[in-house]
């Protein structure tokens, strides 16, 4: 075997990294939606992206049907448990404080955990890549076509959502909310259903994610967890609540795994994310793109 | 209607007469023998396959008359996986069922806690789970009096990778392990043993449990160009890293994958990456390939025929396991009775080529596990099914 060289060693280590950052990107970008209507950190953003990945397996794989049908299809379904989510165990909850919502939250998560575990089992799934799994060969680095596809999707998802959130009434709305919620439903907003939306929404992006990272890393009922912790850890990075800083933090946390990993040491990559994004908490509290007036006068 | 009444009387008669006339009654007495596996919870991919069988055996047994017409009563509990729960099962086996001997429990850590409880009620037990320590005391460097296992130990499966490197003049090799206490221990052994069997190894590479790509410690050993690649782990991670070595255009360098690779199920989640990888995996993963004259192919077959047509459900290692100990149990029963004292001397000394689902056990006074690295074979995964490997 021809010896690989340095450059597209560091090569491989940057699509890796950025494609796993997609993942965390999108978890983050779902963290960010919710927080931003309704102040609260969703604990279950996680178990979005599992329900994608398994109910697609459903669609796709079981039942048969094509890659066109399948996709919207799991992504309507995981959007509905998104918001029976607010419906059930976010709106029926009195005198609603930040941290009993966000506790909801956290039991919400173990509940679709223990519901998937029952339906799916604990065997790990695998879906079929979209577009084959004949390897790129690029500059002497490998890219699987589902890379492509990845980073493609979040491409499209921060496309999508800044045209939402900028030239629609409805995103406008939404940014209302998150701006003040108070004054929002003064000028006539109707806040519950903005909330209920951002669960949706968030839901529907946690499914794409799942989707789309299947493939290349199979999905497995209790992977939610792990997903949301790296995916707060990059929201957190890029400023909770800032889009564009989801994306790098996601991104950056995605690179210094796969850098860490193949640079230094594998069995403390996890630990190098972390540090880094101790750091930056440190010299900016406030994250990447995070302002540090608006998020004094958030309740958290 | 004094007719009827009689007839009434007489019918309740009879069939309280029939009731006594219990099949059962044909046993002389009762050989009882406990069980700790962990059916339910986490593990119980490990206890639900040797409870299965347990029983299964325990039905096969009674049936054909018991053991020297006495009637083998099984109690089994469930640990869940938990020594606690695992711990107070065993004493009440031993105290209130009073059994002769017991067989499990599932796991290393539910068996370590177990062992004072053996030991002290003079009980023998057979674990059936993998830690070399269940069988070794540290302190005297001996086996614990009362303590037996069946499974193959880590120990023996890098013997066997090793062998099989050494055999093929590969010794250049890479490892890439999970953080989890299997890939811990199997990264310590694959250390250990390596300048015993002259390995060099150039690449010590680790990932976490729940991690989704390996392409970046891959690409490391990539780099280090090793003449070949030992992965240890359970779980999707081991699938997800030989598509990762598929897709980085490396399957040029031989992998080699753990004992914990035996189940079908790896190879078609792999979707053709599995093509070509190494692992040794124990008789009882592989009945159907072994060759007529080997000494396993009777017991293998008839234990994956019986349990397929009982269960309809594919065969799990795991079961072996429990099958390997209960025959041990029941051939020391059918020899010395149910004395505990007697059964465990038994063991010791005349489990001497026995023959059982994961290899030929030669029990012996400084050797409770019995087994060697030829209780391994070496298997490669051909057109999406297991071949031995040469």
């Amino acid at each position: 075997m021809e010896k690989i060289t340095l450059a597209s060693q560091l090569l491989q280590y940057l699509i890796t990294g950025l494609t796993v950052g997609s993942v965390y990107a999108m978890v983050a970008v779902g963290f960010n939606i919710i927080y931003n209507v309704t102040e609260i950190i969703n604990f279950a953003q996680g178990e979005f992206v599992m329900l994608g990945g398994l109910i697609m397996v459903f669609f796709h794989v079981a039942m048969g049907l094509s890659l066109i049908l399948a996709f919207p299809a799991t992504v309507i379904l995981v959007t509905l448990v998104g918001m029976l989510l607010d419906r059930l165990a976010i709106r029926p909850i009195r005198q609603p404080s930040v941290l009993t919502l966000i506790i909801a939250t956290i039991a919400a998560s173990i509940i679709i955990k223990g519901a998937a575990m029952f339906i799916w089992g604990k065997d790990p799934y695998d879906l079929p890549a979209f577009s084959g799994r004949n390897p790129i060969t690029f500059l002497g680095a490998v890219i699987q076509p589902q890379y492509l596809w990845v980073i493609g999707f979040l491409v499209f998802v921060v496309i999508a959502l800044s045209i939402f959130f900028d030239r629609t009434i409805i995103g406008k709305a939404m940014s209302a909310c998150a701006d003040n919620a108070d004054a929002a439903s003064l000028v006539g907003i109707n806040v519950k259903q903005m909330i209920l939306l951002s669960f949706a929404l968030s839901a529907g992006i946690g499914a794409v994610a799942g989707i789309t990272m299947t493939p290349i890393s199979l999905m497995e009922y209790d992977r939610g967890v792990m997903l949301a912790i790296k995916g707060f850890g990059a929201a957190i990075l890029g400023g909770l609540g800032s889009f564009p800083g989801a994306i790098l933090g996601g991104l950056i946390i995605g690179s210094i795994e796969s850098f860490g990993a193949g640079l230094i040491s594998s069995g403390y990559k996890d630990a190098f994310a972390l540090l880094v994004l101790m750091a930056v908490l440190f010299f900016k509290p406030s994250g990447i793109f995070g302002d540090i007036e608006i998020s004094k006068i958030k309740r958290f | 209607m004094t007719l009827r009444r009689i007839s009434i009387i007489a019918t309740i008669c009879l069939f309280v007469v029939g009731l006594l006339i219990n099949p059962a009654q044909a046993f002389k007495g009762t050989y009882k023998v406990g069980a700790v596996f962990s059916v339910t919870g986490r593990t119980s991919f490990l206890g639900d396959p040797e409870k299965k069988t347990a029983e299964m055996l325990a039905e096969q047994i009674n049936n054909a008359g018991g053991i020297n017409g006495h009637k083998l009563e099984l109690i089994i509990y469930d640990s869940e996986g938990d020594a606690t729960k695992c711990n107070l099962a065993v004493k009440k086996l031993i105290t209130k069922d009073k059994v002769c001997a017991v067989i499990g429990p599932s796991l290393s850590g539910t068996s370590m806690a177990v062992l004072p409880v053996a030991e002290k009620n003079k009980t023998p037990l057979i674990s059936c789970a993998a830690s070399y320590k269940i069988v070794h005391n540290e302190k005297t460097g001996k086996p614990y009096k009362w303590v037996f296992k069946t499974p193959q130990t880590d120990t023996m499966a890098v013997e066997a990778i090793y062998s099989h490197l050494f055999k093929r003049g590969l010794n250049k090799i890479a490892i890439i392990s999970v953080t989890s206490g299997f890939g811990a221990s199997g990264r310590g052994e694959l250390i250990r043993l390596a300048p015993t069997y002259g390995m060099i190894i150039v690449a010590d590479e680790k990932y976490g449990p729940k991690d989704t790509d390996m392409t970046a410690q891959l690409t490391k050993i990539k780099g280090k160009a090793p003449a070949a690649i030992v992965n240890w782990s359970v779980g999707p991670t081991q699938v997800t890293v030989l598509r990762n070595w598929r897709d980085l255009g490396m399957s040029s360098i031989p992998f080699y994958q753990s004992h914990g690779f035996g189940s079908r199920k790896n190879i078609e989640l792999a979707a053709g990456a599995a093509e070509g990888i190494l692992c040794p995996l124990g008789s009882c993963n592989i009945a159907g390939l072994l060759s007529a004259s080997h000494p396993q192919k009777d017991v293998t077959m008839k234990y994956s025929k019986d349990y397929k047509a009982r269960y309809n459900e594919p065969l799990s290692s795991f079961g072996g396991h429990a099958w390997d100990a209960l025959q041990m149990v029941v051939q020391a029963l059918s020899n010395v009775g149910d004395d505990k004292a007697k059964i465990r001397d038994y063991l010791e000394n005349n489990i001497k080529g026995f023959v059982g689902q994961h290899g030929v056990f030669n029990y012996s006074l400084n050797d409770h596990n019995g087994l060697t690295k030829d209780a391994f074979n070496m298997v490669i995964v051909k057109d999406g099914d297991w071949a031995l490997a040469d």
